[in-house]
């Protein structure tokens, strides 16, 4: 069984970001960047579920500009067996992503689409749906336990009220929460395997997708600042 | 113009978090209608929410506990009498509305707090770091909101036709297995007041038992950190921050909570923060207009002592 897992390129989590002055947006250059943290999740499943004999190929997928490469490479390191980078400098937002991904979904023939819950930056918690909306597929949503076989997943889904238990016929879009599982660091001899992995670069264009944003950010403001308190 | 809100019941009357949905809603301007689905729902509940015209109801075996699948056929036939289609940002709202509009092929705007006009609104993105003033330009709108960013609507006062809706056919993609819910006696956590969250600093499961005496003295929710979560002191239900709940109570008492970003974009808006903790350094000192340096496992037990005393006096 093939696994496709989407990643993202990220502020790192542990930066505290800032405001552009003229607040066209969060000013990210020279800020550190890093794998989406959930995708990470996402990644690690995939690959236990290589090593426990029910994935055959996992192929890592990011959209983004050329420096996602980089993200592409951590997940190759981790353990995915090649990638594709759907190469765009523009922006593009969830509704865009779930359609370059659906292209991709059609070209690769995945069972399984392993992603994260949501991205840190623009907090959407968007894409997996509607990629699986595109698709026709079942998803789950926020699994934080999985098992997968005989042609189905069954996930226990981390709702408000507690932890609810679907089952969804494969092929399926499941999208990770926390506690699915830790993820694994790459080694040193890992990162370098991973340079040697294929890496395939498409263009939106290539995949048929037209990818203009529908959702203007016409503008980006700090939140008001909470009075000191006392000691 | 002419709004649907996907309404969740809660013992058969609109949630708490529908109740702020329906506000939102009839802040686009327009009529504004409820859909409620389930089995053995009649929606005469929601036919008394104050401000509502009429209430769709789908009522089916199958939608005991809707799946994502089915919800989002259903709101994609109900679609075109409409030019918003809303929902709360629950467990359920994230998981189905982002699918009904990828069906109509509409970008979603997750997370509203506040609307500025039928196709312009605000929200917070980089864990509540950012806020991002956005503007629609699809024909239609679907759009999730933040509960705690909008006053309930009245549950009373209303009187909203009620009628049946015609259901497209199940979808057999998925199945409910189980649900395992939490129990507990106290508020829930999202609608509170008051909220006394514990973190790492707790150093056990065991130790929330002092949390609990606090919050009976307060009648608060218990809520926790990742760091409580991961550790297996509380379930992970209890957990507040940018991937758990978001809440806004009255009064949040953070105990033994370093206070991440993660953790911040869950409760910075509360209206007044109390922190306890033994460093002094901690980032919830931050954004606590109180805040208390020392050993939590002194510092609450007296706080909860003082706080029956003065109960009892």
């Amino acid at each position: 069984m093939k696994v496709l897992v989407p990643v993202k390129r990220v502020v790192d989590y542990n930066v505290k970001i800032r405001v552009k002055a003229d607040r066209s947006g969060v000013d990210i250059a020279n800020v550190k960047m890093s794998m989406n943290p959930f995708d990470e999740i996402a990644c690690e499943q995939a690959i236990r579920l290589k090593e426990a004999g029910v994935a055959t190929e996992i192929v890592a997928v990011s959209a983004g500009e050329p420096k996602a490469q980089e993200t592409l490479r951590t997940a190759l390191a981790m353990g995915a067996d090649r990638a594709i980078l759907i190469e765009s400098t523009d922006e593009l937002q969830p509704l865009a992503v779930a359609k370059l991904l659906a292209a991709v979904v059609k070209k690769e023939e995945p069972q399984l689409v392993l992603m994260g819950k949501q991205a840190i930056d623009d907090d959407s918690n968007q894409t997996g749906q509607m990629l699986a909306a595109l698709l026709g597929w079942p998803q789950a949503t926020f699994v934080s336990r999985l098992t997968v076989a005989d042609g189905r997943a069954e996930a226990g889904r981390e709702v408000d009220e507690g932890i609810q238990t679907i089952a969804v016929k494969l092929p399926a879009v499941l999208t990770v929460d926390l506690r699915l599982n830790e993820p694994r660091y790459a080694s040193l001899p890992n990162i370098m395997k991973a340079k040697k992995k294929p890496l395939d670069v498409v263009k939106p264009a290539d995949l048929g997708v037209d990818v203009a944003p529908r959702l203007q950010y016409v503008q980006v403001e700090e939140p008001s600042a909470r009075k000191a308190g006392v000691k | 113009m002419s709004v649907l809100v996907v309404a969740e019941l809660d013992g058969g009357a609109v949630a708490k978090a529908s109740l702020a949905a329906i506000t939102a809603a009839s802040q686009l301007g327009g009529d504004v209608d409820l859909l409620v689905m389930g089995s053995g729902v009649d929606g005469a509940a929601a036919g008394k929410v104050a401000g509502v015209r009429k209430v769709l109801v789908a009522d089916a075996a199958h939608l005991a506990h809707p799946s994502a699948e089915d919800a989002a056929a259903l709101l994609v036939q109900l679609a075109p009498a409409y030019d918003h289609l809303v929902a709360a940002s629950t467990s359920f709202g994230k998981n189905v509305m982002p699918r009904a509009a990828a069906l109509l092929d509409i970008a979603q705007v997750s997370d509203v707090i506040e609307v500025l006009g039928p196709d312009r609104f605000k929200r917070f993105i980089y864990a509540g770091n950012a806020l991002a003033t956005v503007a629609s330009t699809d024909a239609k709108r679907v759009l999730t909101i933040r509960p705690t960013a909008f006053a309930p609507a009245a549950a009373e006062g209303g009187s909203a036709s009620v009628e049946p809706v015609d259901l497209p056919a199940p979808s057999d993609l998925s199945s409910f297995v189980g649900q395992e819910v939490s129990q507990s006696e106290r508020p829930e956590l999202t609608s509170a007041r008051i909220v006394v969250s514990g973190g790492r600093g707790m150093g056990s499961g065991e130790n929330f038992k002092l949390l609990d005496e606090l919050a009976d003295v307060l009648g608060a929710a218990v809520g926790a950190s990742r760091a409580a979560v991961d550790a297996g002191f509380v379930p992970n239900d209890f957990q507040v921050g940018q991937t758990g709940k978001i809440v806004a109570p009255d009064l949040y008492v953070a105990v033994g909570i370093s206070g991440a970003i993660q953790h911040l974009a869950g409760m910075k808006d509360s209206k007044v923060i109390v922190a306890i903790n033994k460093d002094e350094e901690a980032p919830m000192f931050q954004v606590a207009d109180y805040g208390l340096v020392g050993d939590l496992f002194k510092l609450i037990p007296e706080l909860t002592q003082e706080l029956k005393r003065a109960k009892s006096s």
